[in-house]
């Protein structure tokens, strides 16, 4: 057990625990930070998807020792209100069916357009591989990720 | 216009006050926090509720609370369900807050999902519950204002009395309503006067979904709570031998394990109580890092499974289903398959004499299909949470049948119904998976043993590798044609491990003179369970790629010949007990027709078309493919659908694409395999998932417009797809994919 200080949401929050222990526990077991999901555990499915100073990242293998100062952004953190441009999309394209992998998408989403306002087909693509919808919402994903890059 | 006797279920329909499940309900915090906060725009949460009935109450001012009564599992009834209700109602939809109701079998009927059956066997009392409530609003208004029932009227949430202009909110006259009678006959609307039904509204849970609120039984949190997990044996035909805990025990937040086992040997089980392994590991521990890394140290001993069997029971006969020792293999089954496929097999429908017709034949086409074992793959993985003391049990988790569910545990821990309480959380996905709940029965032993609040989580791995998978089937198909090119006899020889896809009365099944339809199944100790549109899954994949095949044979349009197929079966049907509607399921062919008439195939462009009939609703589709250096792209999916009544359509087109995404993701992709009873694939490196590249770049759905009750509509877009991606392969590369996954793990067409 160790302890670590972290930046979460905008927040400095203190956990006591084992450091290999990945982002994804710490969030969803000590910090009750429900919304970022478990999935694989193997950065296969991106069901964990968060931000760490701003770029996408799969909290199953990141341990919390590995985070030092950086800035980690969830689902939770994400905007003030839901009203973040692609959970406003999100909600416009009414894209969730059981919405379990729906917080994943989101956060890779919206790393996407922070880097590239405009993504092409391809560019969408390519930064939304690594997350799986098994309900198919792909192509309101990607329709909604449109809109919130044009919002 | 339509009355409706309420008689029917009527305990729905008192005010019940024992809708609370035992008073447990309250004392639930994760359900507080994710229960709904009014968003209208002028109302607030009103002060005081009334409650009519057990599916709504009304607040004094106005704002209507409507409980869904069955679990959502992403098929977004927890939208529809309650705007079926709102119609009859006559509210506005935007003073209407959705609850998910609580498992409540004495008000709710039917309050599981499956088979696409939700709206379709909901669609009377979700009316009749908001009708017969909108009648004791007349009332208690009619009594008020001293003025004849009959001259009440209501609009929007509003009642009216034209003749003397008096008015009020439902809000004002809620507390009178709830001590009206429940009226003997109600009237329900007319179809035109539908406002609600049939236009779009936005899922009632989508905002908390965007913004990550704790909605899903794996983020379900209580003071106090342990973290568990189970060890299995690695393999099918393996079983507990001896547990060395010895160093697992003494690792950092670890409670405690031991040896659980899921039933008891005599146990007489119910259908959905099929369970791979009977004896499990329990890992307890303080959190959910802490007890994965002593499950890695946990040395667990295993030995071979002797030959067993257990019975179940199935609607009110019981059957005996075998286990079979040995570990068994992919290979084997194949070879297995291929033995049975030729042996002796079970006659389930034949009409007029198919072995003569074949040996007149001008022409006889033979074809073989087959499709993988196919793991469920909920993004949530299956979980459970459970605090058993001596006198109750609460539950709260993502299930598909918990009224079922409940007796089971009620068998299993020797308590009665009254003192358990199972709470519905939202499903990270279901496909049937979540229908066979015996993870809820290990989540109460977990908790029983240690004396704590337990959730129970299954790893990844340990949900694609302990069973319950959609069986592997195969299926040879042959036709005839005479000189002419007319389909004179059809022949279905299906089967698999351990069941047969096979419905004998299915198309094209009355619409041929000699038809002969045959199936066979081979016992196996890997377990299998409903798995989204089970059996037509398979079957109408390898229906209608032959169909495809034999129309090619014939020198016709696949559409053209489907069509004239189904006129034989509606003007001159073959045999009594043909299990679809002729003319709709040529309807959906021929608005198919209209639309892609509207858009001809491109240059380099193929199209492939199926069509099929299950869950009570028919659907035909094309598929527009292009291939490059053997990398196909999916262009389009036109789909047409008759589903009857669509309740909420934006939403209804969300779920077909879905379906439809789901379908070729698992005929090109998915596949469970097995090496010496080993499952495989443990994970999503090694178990492919469609991903949003290959999923279609478009997808249109498009309802056939009718007044019919509502089918089902969850299933029957996954199924024929299949066929249509199966024909479009073929357009594209000139070679016929009868063995699913078409692609597997390659990248490319071979
Ligand atoms: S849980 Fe991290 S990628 Fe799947
Ligand atoms: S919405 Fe269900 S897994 Fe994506």
């Amino acid at each position: 057990m160790a302890n670590f200080n972290l930046n979460i949401n905008g927040k400095k929050l203190q956990v006591d625990v084992d450091p290999t222990t990945p982002m994804l526990w710490v969030l969803r077991d000590h910090l009750n930070l429900v919304g970022t999901k478990y999935g694989c555990g193997i950065a296969q499915c991106g069901a964990c998807t968060i931000h760490l100073d701003g770029a996408a990242m799969r909290s199953c293998q990141l341990p919390v020792s590995a985070v030092g100062e950086q800035a980690i952004t969830t689902i939770e953190g994400l905007s003030e209100n839901g009203d973040h441009p692609v959970q406003k999309a999100w909600v416009e394209h009414d894209v969730p069916q059981c919405g379990y992998c729906q917080a994943g998408q989101i956060m890779s989403a919206a790393a996407l357009l922070k880097n590239n306002a405009d993504p092409s087909d391809a560019e969408i693509d390519a930064a939304m591989n690594g997350n799986i919808c098994r309900c198919g919402t792909y192509l309101r994903i990607k329709a909604a990720i449109k809109t919130a890059a044009n919002g | 216009m339509t009355f409706i006797k309420t008689t029917h279920n009527r305990r729905s329909f008192l005010r019940s006050t024992a809708l609370a499940g035992g008073g447990m309900l309250l004392g639930f915090n994760f359900f507080a926090a994710c229960r709904p906060e009014s968003e209208s725009a002028e109302l607030s949460m009103p002060e005081e509720w009334s409650e009519i009935n057990a599916y709504l109450k009304i607040g004094e001012n106005g704002l209507v609370t409507i409980m869904s009564p069955n679990p959502e599992g992403g098929q977004n009834i927890k939208t529809s369900m309650p705007m079926i209700v709102a119609e009859e109602l006559d509210v506005d939809w935007k003073n209407v807050i959705v609850e998910q109701a609580p498992l409540n079998t004495d008000a709710f009927t039917r309050q599981f999902i499956g088979g696409s059956q939700a709206i379709r066997r909901g669609w009377e009392s979700l009316r009749t519950a908001g009708a017969s409530a909108r009648y004791m609003l007349r009332a208690a208004a009619a009594e008020a204002w001293n003025v004849p029932v009959g001259e009440v009227s209501t609009e929007a949430g509003v009642l009216h009395h034209r003749a003397s202009g008096k008015s009020a909110g439902y809000g004002e006259m809620a507390a009178a309503a709830a001590a009206i009678p429940v009226p003997e006959e109600v009237e329900l609307k007319e179809r035109k006067d539908f406002r609600i039904i049939g236009t779009s509204r936005k899922n009632v849970d989508g905002k908390k979904i965007v913004t990550g609120q704790p909605l899903f039984g794996i983020d379900y949190q209580r003071e106090g709570m342990l973290i568990a997990m189970i060890t299995h044996p690695p393999a099918f035909g393996m079983k507990l031998s001896a547990i060395d805990d010895s160093e697992a025990r003494t690792m950092p937040g670890i409670r405690d394990i031991f040896p659980i086992k899921t039933f008891k040997e005599d146990y007489a089980r119910q259908y959905f109580d099929t369970c791979t392994f009977m004896d499990l590991v329990a890992i307890v521990g303080d959190s959910t890092w802490e007890v994965m890394q002593a499950k890695k140290a946990l040395k667990v001993e295993w030995e071979p499974i002797a030959d067993s069997s257990y019975t179940r029971s199935r609607g009110d006969s019981q059957e005996v289903i075998p286990i079979p020792a040995g570990l068994e293999n992919t290979d084997d089954h194949h070879a297995k398959m291929a033995e049975m496929a030729s042996g002796t097999v079970n006659v389930r429908r034949k009409d007029g004499d198919p072995e003569a017709a074949f040996k007149n034949a001008a022409k006889v086409i033979e074809r073989t299909y087959s499709a993988p074992f196919l793991a469920h793959n909920c993004m949530e993985p299956m979980n459970f949470f459970a605090h058993v003391t001596a006198d109750k049990a609460e539950l709260a988790g993502p299930l598909q049948k918990p009224e079922y569910t409940e007796k089971t545990l009620s068998e299993r821990i020797g308590m009665p119904l009254e003192n358990i309480d199972i709470q519905m959380t939202r499903l990270g996905g279901g496909y049937g998976r979540r229908s066979y709940a015996h993870w809820l029965v290990e989540a109460a032993l977990i908790s029983q043993k240690v004396e704590a609040p337990v959730k129970l989580i299954y790893t990844r791995e340990d949900d694609m590798t302990s069973g319950i998978y959609r069986p592997t089937y195969q299926a040879t198909y042959r036709a005839a044609l005479d000189a002419d090119n007319k389909l004179i006899a059809f022949h279905v020889r299906a089967g698999g491990i351990p069941e047969s896809p096979l419905y004998p009365d299915r198309f094209p099944a009355g619409a041929v003179d000699h038809y002969l339809a045959e199936d066979w199944s081979i016992d196996s100790n890997i377990t299998v369970g409903s798995f989204r549109a089970p059996r037509s899954n398979f079957i109408a994949g390898a229906e209608q790629s032959f169909l495809d095949e034999v129309a090619e044979a014939a020198g016709k349009d696949p559409i053209e010949f489907r069509l004239e197929l189904l006129e034989r079966a509606q003007t001159d049907p073959v045999g009594e007990r043909n299990d679809y509607e002729a003319d709709r399921y040529a309807g959906v062919l021929e608005l198919l027709r209209d639309k892609l008439a509207a858009a001809p195939e491109q240059p380099d462009v193929h199209r492939g078309v199926a069509a099929y009939f299950c869950h009570n609703s028919y659907a035909a589709q094309a598929l527009d493919i292009t291939v490059e250096n053997g990398k196909p792209t999916i262009q389009k999916v036109c789909s047409a659908v008759d589903c009857g009544i669509v309740v909420n359509p934006d939403a209804a087109v969300n779920m077909g694409e879905g379906a439809i995404v789901d379908g070729i993701g698992c005929a090109m992709y998915g596949a469970q395999t097995f090496k010496d009873g080993v499952a495989e694939k443990n994970n999503f490196d090694s178990y492919r998932m469609i991903r949003m590249a290959e999923a279609p770049k478009e997808i249109d759905v498009h309802f056939v417009e009718n007044d019919i009750d509502p089918t089902g509509l969850g299933e029957p877009l996954f199924p024929p797809v299949i066929g249509a991606l199966a024909n479009a392969l073929y357009r594209a590369t000139g070679k016929r994919h009868y063995q699913q996954p078409f692609l597997g793990a390659e990248q490319v067409l071979g």
